[in-house]
């Protein structure tokens, strides 16, 4: 046997290996899918929500399935995949376990958009056609998150060269300058708005409608294409940006299409679903353990990691405590939180020698 | 007991007994389908719950949302969650046949997937503060299909307010009031200009201590002491938290202004006191008789 088809025959069981957990996630992805259209708290027969997908029910059913449950599937699809693509991309790129959206500051700056519309925005808002208003507080978020990694990245790249640390430290830097600024807005704003920005910073489905769900999901899209086509210039950047250069990477090039799509990707889905804490975080570790390090299978894998973790959370808050609805960022981080001790404690164990 | 208080008796015993007589006239309308009052309403807001309860509809209330605290009854019915963060999935899931909303209830998205559904939405006047009111009293009559029954509540409500600025409008000392709607370990949140509570000190013959702040806002140690207030005005559930009203008093920035000095605080149950609705009246002419004691025996509804 030459050496060539032993090290064709390696990766193929490897890919194999690595197919069937992706597989999994995927099926665990659909039936999540399927169940947020069957369970919610109101309870329908399959026969209704058949009825309802042929456009055949009464407009109540046909409204839950086709107007309630439908679009919020859909962002939710478009967000878990989004957030934890940008997840897999910001930690490859900047070798840091630990990073995530909200790191470089993408979350914090699209925060900032969105409550100073919550706070200021009623004077921008009466000026605008009624049916712009709804858009002015996605739009903002969306700009402030773009913002953001645009300023973050300008500052960290001195000389022609990108630095990681000083990014980190940026981003850093940035999230503590957008926390005041939004601190300053809570203390001017009235009950109502604190209400109103509360919740919307614990982040929620329900605000889902197919316009808002369509624009974001074609926003993650592009943004998910762009990321996915990262695979192997991440899978270099492991080596260190020194050798990943040397490889052939054009690796000021990788940091700021991993910026330029996360940004895209988490902003879109910030801007109509809120701050979704954890997903970004938990999703790419979750697909690295289970499919290895290689970058072509972690990134499909945590997208659709990222994708059951969402809806599986939305089902949970839709069906908690009916008619309420609490907000998605508190499932999340509920499951997101002792997932990622329950990680730590694993690494912990693993890298301490047995006496 | 008072002439007002004698004939403020009567009135609502008629209204009691007018409300059960409507009670079983809605019952035959029942059966015909077309056309007949809701049966299953989700209420959302306060001050509409209340006065839906107050207009005998209380039974047919299925949900409410989390500002609708009063009367007591609204424990029993479903929440849906707070006013401005509602699931049109879970309102459906009560099976309403009206949806009665106050203006800025929301999301809009909800709001278009509720209409989406094809269920009636009544939506209430805009407009806060007590001349929201009688309004709304009006617009849960004719939405409830109980139109005179509301007819005789706003007149109520109007008499009521008429009586207590008549026996307020003699009295020309108007105390500094200073209210804190939350007393913790760092600065308490006082109420400046443009609140609730602004507003019913003003009704009540008071002055608000806290000039130059809007809304609610930290209030410094110094600034308390500048604010220099005779009267300290706590919501019940602020005196019962910061354990106690005289716990409050004794503060160090609180105890050396006259207030403190002279140990007046008034502790008022804290829906009745700032949510304007029915009970308004009842607030102002309590608050009234608390920050005019010599005048308390000619106050009263």
């Amino acid at each position: 046997m030459t050496m060539a088809t032993a090290a064709s025959v390696a990766p193929r069981n490897g890919m194999l290996r690595a197919g069937l957990p992706i597989v999994a996630f995927a099926v665990l992805a659909i039936g999540f899918a399927l169940a947020g259209l069957a369970f919610g708290p109101v309870r329908l027969e399959l026969t209704q929500i058949l009825a309802a997908l042929s456009g055949e029910a009464d407009p109540s059913t046909q409204a839950i399935v086709t107007q309630i449950r439908a679009p919020r599937i859909l962002l939710g699809v478009a967000v878990g995949a989004g957030l934890a693509l940008s997840g897999v991309a910001l930690q490859g790129i900047l070798r840091n376990p630990l990073a995530d959206p909200g790191l470089i500051g993408v979350t914090g700056g699209a925060a900032l958009g969105a409550v100073l519309v919550i706070v200021l925005g009623a004077a921008v808002l009466s000026s605008l056609p009624e049916g712009l208003r709804p858009y002015l507080l996605p739009f903002a978020a969306f700009c402030g998150a773009l913002a953001v990694t645009a300023f973050i990245f300008g500052f960290a790249r001195q000389s022609g060269t990108t630095s990681v640390t000083t990014l980190i430290l940026a981003g850093v830097a940035v999230n503590a300058i957008s926390g005041a600024a939004i601190g300053a807005l809570v203390y001017i704003s009235d009950d109502q708005q604190l209400r109103d920005l509360t919740f919307w910073s614990m982040g929620g489905l329900g605000q889902a409608n197919w316009t808002s769900g369509f624009i974001a999901t074609l926003c993650i899209l592009f943004a998910g294409a762009g990321l996915l086509q990262m695979a192997r210039a991440l899978d270099l950047f492991q080596l260190g940006e020194r050798a990943a250069y040397h490889s052939g990477v054009d690796v000021e090039r990788a940091k700021l299409k991993a910026a330029g799509w996360s940004a895209l990707a988490v902003g879109a889905g910030t801007a109509v679903a809120g701050p979704i804490g954890f997903i970004g975080l938990v999703a790419p570790h979750l697909a690295r353990l289970s499919v290895g390090p290689s970058h072509k299978l972690v990134a499909p894998a945590a997208a659709l990691i990222g994708v059951a973790l969402v809806l599986a959370a939305d089902l949970a808050v839709r069906t908690a405590v009916p008619p309420a609805e609490p907000p998605i960022g508190l499932a999340t981080s509920l499951i997101g939180g002792p997932f990622f001790l329950w990680l730590l404690l694993r690494y912990l164990r693993r890298s301490t020698p047995h006496a | 007991m008072s002439r007002v208080g004698r004939r403020f008796l009567l009135a609502g015993t008629l209204a009691t007994a007018g409300l059960s007589l409507t009670g079983l006239r809605v019952l035959p309308a029942l059966a015909d389908q077309s056309g007949s009052p809701a049966q299953r309403i989700v209420s959302v807001g306060g001050t509409l719950t209340e006065i839906a309860f107050a207009l005998g509809a209380g039974d047919r209330i299925v949900g409410a949302d989390t500002t609708s605290s009063w009367p007591p009854e609204v424990e029993d019915v479903e929440k849906v969650g707070y006013m401005r963060r509602l699931s049109a999935e879970g309102v459906l899931s009560l099976k309403p046949d009206l949806i009665m909303l106050d203006d800025d209830a929301g999301p809009a998205t909800a709001i278009d997937q509720l209409r989406a559904a094809g269920v009636r939405l009544a939506i209430a006047p805009e407009g806060t503060g007590l001349g929201s009111v009688v309004p709304k009293i009006r617009f849960v009559g004719e939405t409830l299909g109980q139109a005179s029954e509301a007819e005789a509540l706003a007149s109520r409500f109007e008499e009521q307010m008429d009586v207590l600025q008549s026996q307020l409008e003699a009295i020309d000392a108007r105390p500094r009031v200073l209210l804190l709607i939350s007393v913790g370990r760092g600065a308490p949140l006082a109420a400046g200009s443009d609140t609730a509570a602004e507003a019913i000190i003003d009704l009540a013959r008071g002055r608000n201590a806290i000039v130059g702040l809007t809304g609610y806002k930290p209030l410094s140690a110094e600034a308390a002491v500048a604010a220099a207030p005779d009267v300290l005005l706590l919501p019940q559930h602020v005196a019962e938290s910061a354990g106690g009203a005289d716990a409050v008093l004794q503060r160090p920035d609180l105890a050396i202004t006259p207030a403190g000095r002279n140990g007046r605080v008034v502790v008022m149950d804290s829906l009745k006191l700032l949510g304007f609705g029915l009970r308004t009246p009842e607030a102002v002419a309590e608050l009234a008789r608390a920050l005019h004691p010599e005048h308390a025996a000619g106050i009263a509804l």
